[in-house]
This record gives C-alpha cells, structure tokens and sequence, in this order.
C-alpha cells in the first residue's frame, strides 16, 4: 500500500511538470501580450517595454518556464499581473470556499443518486423507474448554467427560499451544492440503479429473502454495501469532474472560491493566476483519484493494491 | 492668476457644453442638500483589482482610488472642470514650463502623518519607476528628467522640486497644456512613502491615503468597506458615512438583488437584454442613471491595407454606415457620433456634420475610386455581446455599397494584438475597447489613437494613420499652456479633429452612454453617478433620508 502511494506521489509530481509545461507553452502561444495588457490604452512604448521586462517576459520562453519552475518548487506560484499580489495567498483564501462547495455539492449527489437509484432498482421497469430514469438524464444532459439560473429564478426570486448569491451562511450553500450536485446526482441514479439491480439478483438476497428479512433490511444491510463499490470509485473522479463544473457554478452565484478567481483571470489574460488554478485543480484531480484507489480496497478486499 | 484661470475654464466649458442648460453644478444641488450619513451596499462582478494608485487602471477601481488618495487637482464633482485639491494655489510661468504650488496647511494621511510636499515628489517618481510597473507613466512626460527615471537610470526626478514642506515646483522639458489634468489622474496621487515600504509590494491592498475615504476590510473574492475618513480636508465631504462593496455578482443578479432592495448600487448597470425591460417599468425608470461619459465608438480603417489606402474608399466606408440603427441596436444608450471627439469634450465642433448616411453617394465614391463593384475585408470585432451583432449590422451596411466584409469576432486580447500589428487587421469595430478619455482634455484623442506616435507595432492607432502636418498642429495646440487661452486652445484641438475626417481614418460611429442602477434611496443628480472623470463619485452621492 504505501509503496502505491509512493509510487502514485512520483507520477503525481510528472503529471502536473506536464501540466505546467503545456499551460505554459498555450498560455505563451497566444497573440496577447500580457504586458500590454496591463500598460492599457494610454502607455507609451516604452512604458509596455519597462513593463515586459520587469515581469520578465523579454526572456527566452525557455527562461521563463525554468524561472517559474524554481518559484513552485519554492512554494512560489508567482504574482498576479492584474492584482499585484501574491497568487498562492489568492488561491488559499479562495480554496476553503471551493472545498465547501465541492464537499457539499459531493453530498447532493451521493444522496440523491442513492435514493433514487436505490427506488429505480426496486420498481425496476415500472412508471416510477421510468420517470426517475428520464430525470436522471436531464439531470446528466441539461447545462450547468442553465440549471443554475433556474434554480435561482424559483428558489430564490420568485420563492425566496434561498438568497441570490453570495457567501456565509449555510442557507448561501443550497442552491450552487445543488447545481453542482444535479449533475452528478443523474450519474448516480443510474449507476447505483444498475449495480442494485445486479446485486437484488444473486443467490445470497435470494437466500436473504427466502430467510423471511424485511425488505428494508436486505436493500440497505446485504444489497447496498455491495453496490456502493462504483460509487466509492466514483466520488474520487468527481472531484476533478467538479474542478471543471465549479467556474461556472460559483460564476453563477457569486461563490468566491478559485473557479471565479480562474473565469476573472482568465478575461484579463492574468497568466500567473491561470497558472496556479491549473496546477492547484491538477493537483486535486490527481489526489482524487489516488485517494478512490486507496480506499477502494478497503471496502472491498477482493481488491488488492496492485 | 487662479481667478482668471478658473473664470477661463468655466467660460469654455460652458460654450463646449452649450446645447445643455445652463446651470451650475452648485445650483442644481442648491435644491435638495445632500444628506450626511449612511451605510450603502455597490456590487460589481469582477474581483477590485489593485488599490495601488500608480498601478490600478481599470475603470471599477480608478473611482475607488480617487476617493482614498486625494491630489494636487481635482474636478468639481459631476464635472470636467478642474480645481485645486491638496494644492491651495498655483502659478504657471509665462513660458508654461515652471508651475509652482503651495499646498493646503494641515492635511494628513490616514496614517495620522502630515502631507508634505515631498511626498508629492515621491509619489510621481514612484508612478514613473519602472520597478512600479505602472501603466500611467508616459503622463508624465513633459516633466524634465522623465527619461533618466522611466529608462532605469535614476529614481528621482530632475524636474520636480520641493523647497520647503508646502511647495512643489515642476520644471517641464516642453510646455504641456495638458499637464494640471495629469495632476489629476489617479498616477498623480499622494502616497507616504513609509506605508508603502511597510506593505512591502503589497500597497494596492493595503493603501494608505489622503482621500475622502478610508479602506476598512478586504476579504479577497467577497467585500471591501470603505468608510468615511473623518479628516478629509473639504468640509462635509464625503456624504455617506461607509460603503461595502461586493464582488463576484453577476449583474443580473445584481439587478435583481437591486430590485428587492438589497443592493444600492448595481456597479456593472443594466445587462443589455433587460434594458427595455427595466426601462419601461414604472419603478425601473428611476433605478436606471444614463449619463453621458467621454467615449466613442468607432471603426478604424487601416490607411496601410489596400484599397483603405484610398481615400475615397474611406470617405465612401463613412456614408455607408447606417449609425441610428447601430444605437438602436444599443436600445439608444448611444448617440450617432460624426467626429473623433466626443460631445462632452471640450473642442467638440456641434456645427460639424461630417459624412452623412447615403448609399447611393457612397456608391458613387466607391466606384470613382476604382471600386463598382465593391471589394472584399475582413472586419475585427470583440466577441462580447453586443459588439458581433453591431459588427454584423455594419457587415450588412457594407454589402449594401457592394463591399464584402468578413466579421471575425475575436477575444479582446487578440483584437488588440491584430491592431497593432502593421498589415493585419483592415478593419476594426473598437466596441468593448473603445476610447474612454482618462481626462476631459482633447489632446487625449489624439496622440495614441489618430497621431504617428501610436502607429507603431503594439500601438493604438489602429488606422495606422500618421499625419506630420496634424502631429505639428498637435503639439503647438499642446504647447498653449497659459491658461488664458483655454478657448483658443480647444478650438485648436477641435479643427484638428474636423480636419482628420477630411481622410477619414476612422469612421465615428457612436457615442455610447454609460448606464448604472441605483435604488430610490441614493440621491444626488445623475451626473455624479456617471461623472465624466471617474463613473461613480463616492465623495458626491448621498443618502435620501
């Protein structure tokens, strides 16, 4: 196990060194030139040339990738062009925000898809599964923007059950965790409905049954531990699937967590904090699935760690 | 000297502002008195960038930075007229290269520290240093020694002197009209020095100024509250006694978070799909403040890219361009423009008329040119909402004179670069970059945008248009510095102008209106909402109690 880890933490140190190599070279590759970016309209020549060389972009492109390559290994992602500050202390003061939202949007989903997995499962073939199953697929298919305006729209213009946007209190997390959530929510339903059905059909419930245990029982203690297997494998993905979803959900309702920190950057040509978003989701995509490798045996010893 | 200066400016404002009435800034407010007191919420969807007044260059954080810091000169609010601020008096020398001010007695930083004239010294050198990496350091050009600071050579400039504690003097290289409103932009402000060594790079989140008001907090991606400085030198100033702002909310959320009364001031306005809506509505009208803001519109025709080179060609682009349709593509928060300047500038020349909309003329000149039968280019444009579907409409006026135009809507950053880029782009809609003047001077159409200076590689002068004989009439308009020729100075600039459209390097298009969404309870007139030399003007707005 600990060798697996070992061995995971190397290719885990290779796979973001390529990460930032091809950020960088895209981000390099654009016609944009950031200095002139930031000397706007009104700069003269020589004021864009000062700027350049400050931040050392008259350098080689091989210089400069070398140069930002010392900086992370310092713990150094560099300062934002826009905001003239340290981006590591940018990102920090966001994260706590995106790890709330993507544990609580991990929450949504897991609950929801169980339970309606868990109800397709038992009246396999039968309206209710039907219906569930036709949700689940809007829930996969339907656009995370689209989803987020409609659910602030009801819930929170014309009901105003939630507020609008915004970060603070518990009532603030509903409606973007439940955006997020939707989403994966339908993968689950359909994957936790499937491997139930696979499970309710082994001798051992069969045996369950025959022995005369409620059917609670059997679903919840003998079927579900054994169907949970793909969903545990599943969070550990999620995570870098909500890397990706959580731009434009915190976007959406004003979340300050670093996927508006990246959307921001990304519109002024920030090269530093585009940078350090990448490599931070990287590092938690990567982490994510390390992490659903790792306890997947746990649960499940007929998995060993290879 | 001050009297007959300001009696100048006033005189040639009022003649550049004449199709308005005629009322005094001072008059209108004389009606209601604004308020003191009050604790309002402003939102805005963007993270504020730096506080940093030598480095913060958008137009969110350019009205926050004028309210912390204060400088020599300041406009009256609602208005490009210049007064003094930090400076109590002034003196410009006969040959308009020695200015010399006395600073106001007893005004002190935040940090409880007296403002003295070496911190004026200090605060432009740093603007001009290129370790500060500041976009405003070519305003100060005209300053004698700007070349040692900005080339890296030395960090202290020749040109500024401060004999005493309350005296600045400047010593300029070349007379610059220009040069009292660059001692009111935001580069100019004042800064002590001991603050910024304390934040150690970090002052545009920790700044310390002398301004109206103080920065409180700052949670990086939620709010910043800003209160009112107790200290600030003008009596009763500012009215509102705090402000929060918060960041990261759309504006449509914005808007609607406006409607049910939560926020007082919608920063990024109206989205342009809910306009009429709001419009319309009975409570909406009030919300809505469309206020004139020195900006226009246009499209530029690069003089060195076959047949723009032409002018007819050019003149015949001008008449074929339907611009009522193209504001009311904008649901009319535009005006049709017909020269560079726009009509709040002073220069603007209300009797010009310059190329008015008629196919058939435009035909006429196109086929005269060489062209019956049109041509075929390629249009750069923005991909923001609206400026594709304005490309398109003048895509379609084109084909109406027989001349195919590509649209290429681009990402901002890489029209930019297609434009100063010498031969690449033929034509560019400036929709979403376009020139918004950083002061009520004319001079500032000019050289970057129309003059030869800006047509280099990476420049703005995207028309690629270089005329020595203008550039000559630019710089004798610039070297009119006493300020008794205010009027004759602006009617230079004005005939400049008017005399660029003789060959038609741009076609000016419109002059958009910036709108902004306030709740019922903010008062104050429209004009210190959308101020011409700073959008919202904290120092100004109040609270209707």
């Amino acid at each position: 196990m600990l060798l697996l880890i070992l061995r995971r933490l190397i290719q885990t140190a290779l796979i973001l060194l390529g990460v930032a190599a091809i950020t960088f070279l895209l981000l390099y590759a654009l016609p944009a030139d950031p200095a002139r970016m930031i000397a706007g309209r009104s700069a003269t020549a020589q004021t864009v040339a000062n700027i350049r060389r400050e931040l050392g972009l008259d350098q080689p492109l091989l210089v400069q990738f070398w140069t930002y390559l010392q900086g992370i290994l310092q713990g150094n992602l560099g300062r934002s062009y826009a905001q003239k500050t340290d981006v590591g202390a940018l990102i920090l003061a966001r994260l706590p925000a995106t790890l709330i939202l993507m544990a609580a949007g991990i929450f949504v989903e897991v609950v929801l898809g169980l339970i309606f997995g868990i109800i397709a499962a038992l009246r396999r073939g039968g309206p209710v599964d039907r219906v569930v199953m036709m949700a689940s697929f809007v829930g996969v298919s339907a656009p995370q923007f689209v989803v987020a305006l409609l659910l602030l729209y009801v819930f929170a213009v014309t009901l105003g059950w939630f507020p609008m946007s915004g970060f603070g209190s518990a009532a603030h997390v509903v409606l973007p965790a439940a955006t997020l959530g939707i989403l994966g929510a339908g993968w689950y339903a359909r994957m936790v409905r499937s491997a139930m059905i696979d499970v309710l059909n082994q001798d051992y419930v069969r045996t369950a049954r025959a022995k005369g245990l409620s059917s609670a029982r059997i679903v919840l203690r003998h079927a579900l531990p054994n169907a949970l297997l793909p969903i545990i494998a599943m969070i550990g993905i999620d995570i870098g699937q909500f890397m990706g979803g959580v731009v434009v959900v915190e976007a959406v309702y004003g979340w300050p967590g670093i996927g508006q920190l990246a959307w921001q950057a990304i519109q002024q040509v920030d090269i530093p904090i585009i940078m350090g978003v990448t490599l931070v989701s990287a590092l938690a995509i990567v982490l994510g699935n390390l992490l659903a490798d790792i306890i997947a045996p746990l649960i499940d010893p007929r998995i060993r760690a290879r | 000297m001050l009297n007959r200066w300001l009696r100048n400016t006033t005189m040639a404002t009022v003649l550049a502002l004449s199709p308005l009435p005629i009322v005094s800034p001072l008059a209108a407010w004389a009606q209601e008195t604004p308020k003191q007191g009050g604790d309002i919420l402003i939102t805005y969807k963007d993270d504020i960038a730096t506080l940093d007044p030598a480095v913060g260059y958008d137009w969110v954080n350019w009205s926050m930075i004028k309210s912390l810091y204060s400088r020599l000169m300041d406009y009256t609010p609602g208005t490009p007229d210049l007064i003094p601020s930090l400076a109590e008096t002034f003196d410009v020398s006969a040959d308009g290269l020695t200015y010399t001010f006395k600073l106001r007695k007893g005004v002190k930083f935040t940090n409880g520290r007296e403002v003295i004239a070496s911190d004026v010294k200090y605060s432009i050198e740093r603007a001009v240093n290129p370790k500060t990496q500041g976009p405003g350091a070519g305003f100060f050009g005209s300053i004698k020694g700007y070349e040692d600071v900005s080339g890296g050579k030395t960090t202290t400039l020749e040109g500024i002197e401060a004999p005493d504690d309350a005296t600045v003097i400047f010593h300029l290289s070349r007379p610059d009209a220009t040069f009292l409103h660059v001692l009111a932009i935001n580069f100019a402000s004042v800064v002590p020095h001991e603050a910024v060594e304390a934040a150690a790079g970090d002052f545009g989140k920790k700044p310390v100024g002398s301004g109206t008001f103080v920065l409180k907090e700052w949670t990086i991606g939620q709010r910043l509250v800003f209160e009112r400085n107790p200290d600030y030198f003008v009596k009763d100033m500012p009215h509102i006694d705090k402000f929060t702002v918060e960041v990261g909310q759309e504006p449509l959320v914005a808007l609607l978070r406006l409607q049910k009364g939560e926020v007082d001031i919608a920063g990024d306005g109206i989205p342009p799909a809910k306009f009429l809506e709001i419009k319309n509505s009975p409570e909406g009208a009030k919300m809505i403040v469309d206020g004139e803001q020195l900006h226009t519109g246009y499209v530029t025709l690069n003089t060195r890219i076959k047949p723009f080179d032409n002018v007819k060609v050019r003149q015949a682009v001008n008449m074929a361009v339907n611009k009522e349709r193209i504001t009311r593509i904008l649901n009319g928060r535009a005006t049709a423009a017909n020269q560079p300047l726009p009509p709040a500038m002073p220069g603007y020349d209300k009797s010009y008329t310059g190329y008015t909309y008629d196919v058939a003329k435009a035909k006429a000149l196109l086929a005269e040119a060489g062209f019956p039968d049109g041509f075929q280019t390629v249009l750069y444009s923005t991909n923001t909402d609206p400026q594709p579907r304005i490309a398109q409409a003048i895509q379609q006026d084109l084909a109406a004179i027989g001349v195919k135009a590509e649209v290429r809507a681009l990402a901002q950053s890489n029209v930019i670069a297609a434009g100063g880029t010498e031969g690449e782009a033929p034509m560019i809609w400036s929709g979403g970059m376009a020139w918004i003047a950083d002061f009520p001077d004319p001079s500032n159409f000019y050289g970057p945008i129309l003059g030869c200076s800006g047509a280099v590689s990476g420049g703005w002068n995207w028309s690629w248009y270089c005329n020595a004989d203008l550039d000559k009439r630019a710089v004798a308009a610039d070297s009119m510095s006493d300020p008794a020729k205010t009027t004759e100075r602006a009617a230079a600039w004005g005939k400049i102008f008017t005399d660029i459209m003789a060959d038609a390097p741009w076609v000016p298009v419109i002059n958009e209106r910036r709108v902004v969404a306030k709740a019922a309870r903010m008062g104050g007139s429209d004009k210190i909402y959308v101020d011409p030399t700073r959008v919202i003007n904290y120092d100004a707005i109040y609270v209707k109690q």
